[in-house]
């Protein structure tokens, strides 16, 4: 019976950590962390990149989902199409226009769980210094100890942005107006 | 120093080469008209939409031609340095010798470096330049961080650069023709007769 009790006694409070909010920074130094983005070339088909440079935080809690809450910020001018060409003009006025506004943000604002480990991240996305309110369609992918003595938590989320609403004019033709981005976050918790 | 009366025999001792080699004179013009040619179609690719037929096409031939001209500048040098150039025209006080010499030193020290930054765009990723489908330049990647964007600036600002110098150099030759009415243009052009003349004033007459 002591040793229920005791037993008892240390399961609560191995879970107690589980119980409240984590704060969790984005792995960027091991690189397990990456926004992508794709854009259709001529309609015919995709054109795939990314963003190399990029920072964030986030706060998850299993049990209370909607109090979850993350900020991203991203160098433009890490912009990488693999082609040095085609990035020098990507970072040109024509399109990020870096020199101006080098950085991009999302800060979320509200969390809307939905089913499973479904939910959405509602924020404002500041790009190219317009700032607007997006939903990024998220679902937790897994967390759990990693083998070097941490705690890691992934998510992929998935959202897409017109370039005519954050100033950008479209050179690239109609299939092109749209840009989907696709973010993968790993997270180790503080 | 040779007179104007001095025996044939004197003068045939004394006598220097005036005009430019035929070869020179040829990669001087065929470069002319490359470099113009370049800067233009640069000038004018760089704001083509994405729709137009030239697009892809025009900074092909832009580096292929680059590229050429790039070879064209080494044996040119290297013919320079081996046989030297015919000597300033007497009639020339020192301070325009002086002049002209830094506007050809820096017209060669310019193309260099439009050459290089030129190539350090197209290759910061390790692509090779595509000479007319011919050959393929390869490519090293990046030296220095945001390569193409840096290099990209250097390129357009020499090559400006470069222009109003050509643009100098041309005026200098037009009043030196017309104004001088002396050899400075004559010797840059190919001519049956001539191709020798003392180093006498007989310079001017020079046909």
């Amino acid at each position: 019976m002591k040793k229920l009790v005791l037993a008892s006694v240390f399961a609560t409070l191995m879970a107690a950590p589980a119980l409240q909010a984590a704060d969790y920074v984005i792995d960027t130094q091991g690189a397990h962390a990456f926004i992508q983005f794709k854009v259709s070339h001529l309609g015919y088909s995709w054109l795939h990149g990314r963003f190399n440079t990029f920072s964030g935080t986030f706060s998850y809690d299993d049990k209370n989902l909607a109090a979850s809450k993350i900020q991203l910020d991203i160098d433009t001018k890490s912009v990488d199409s693999n082609h040095a060409e085609r990035d020098k003009h990507l970072r040109s006025p024509d399109f990020l226009n870096v020199d101006k506004h080098g950085k991009a943000s999302f800060v979320s604002s509200k969390v809307v769980p939905k089913d499973g480990a479904n939910f959405d991240l509602i924020g404002n996305f500041t790009f190219n210094g317009v700032t607007k309110e997006i939903t990024i369609a998220a679902t937790k992918t897994g967390e759990g100890k990693d083998p070097w003595g941490g705690y890691r938590a992934g998510f992929e989320g998935k959202t897409s942005i017109n370039l005519s609403d954050y100033g950008i004019k479209n050179i690239l033709g109609p299939a092109s107006e749209t840009v989907h981005l696709d973010l993968v976050v790993e997270g180790i918790r503080k | 120093m040779a007179n104007h009366h001095g025996s044939v025999e004197e003068l045939a001792s004394n006598t220097v080469r005036v005009r430019y080699h035929g070869f020179s004179i040829f990669m001087h013009w065929l470069m002319a008209l490359l470099i113009l040619g370049l800067f233009g179609v640069g000038f004018w690719m760089v704001d083509l939409s994405y729709y137009s037929a030239w697009y892809k096409t025009a900074p092909h031939y832009h580096k292929s031609v680059g590229i050429l001209l790039a070879i064209l500048l080494m044996i040119r040098i290297a013919v320079l340095v081996k046989k030297g150039k015919p000597a300033p025209l007497k009639t020339h006080g020192v301070a325009v010798q002086r002049a002209s010499k830094v506007t050809h030193v820096l017209l060669y020290v310019l193309l260099c470096f439009i050459m290089m930054t030129g190539y350090l765009i197209s290759t910061a990723d390790h692509r090779g330049i595509e000479v007319f489908n011919w050959f393929v330049v390869p490519g090293f990647g990046e030296f220095f961080p945001q390569q193409a964007d840096r290099a990209g600036l250097v390129h357009e600002w020499l090559a400006y650069s470069l222009i109003a110098l050509v643009v100098l150099h041309a005026i200098g030759a037009l009043k030196h023709h017309f104004f001088d009415k002396d050899a400075t243009l004559k010797r840059m052009w190919w001519s049956k007769t001539n191709n020798v003349t003392p180093t006498i004033d007989s310079t001017k007459e020079i046909s």
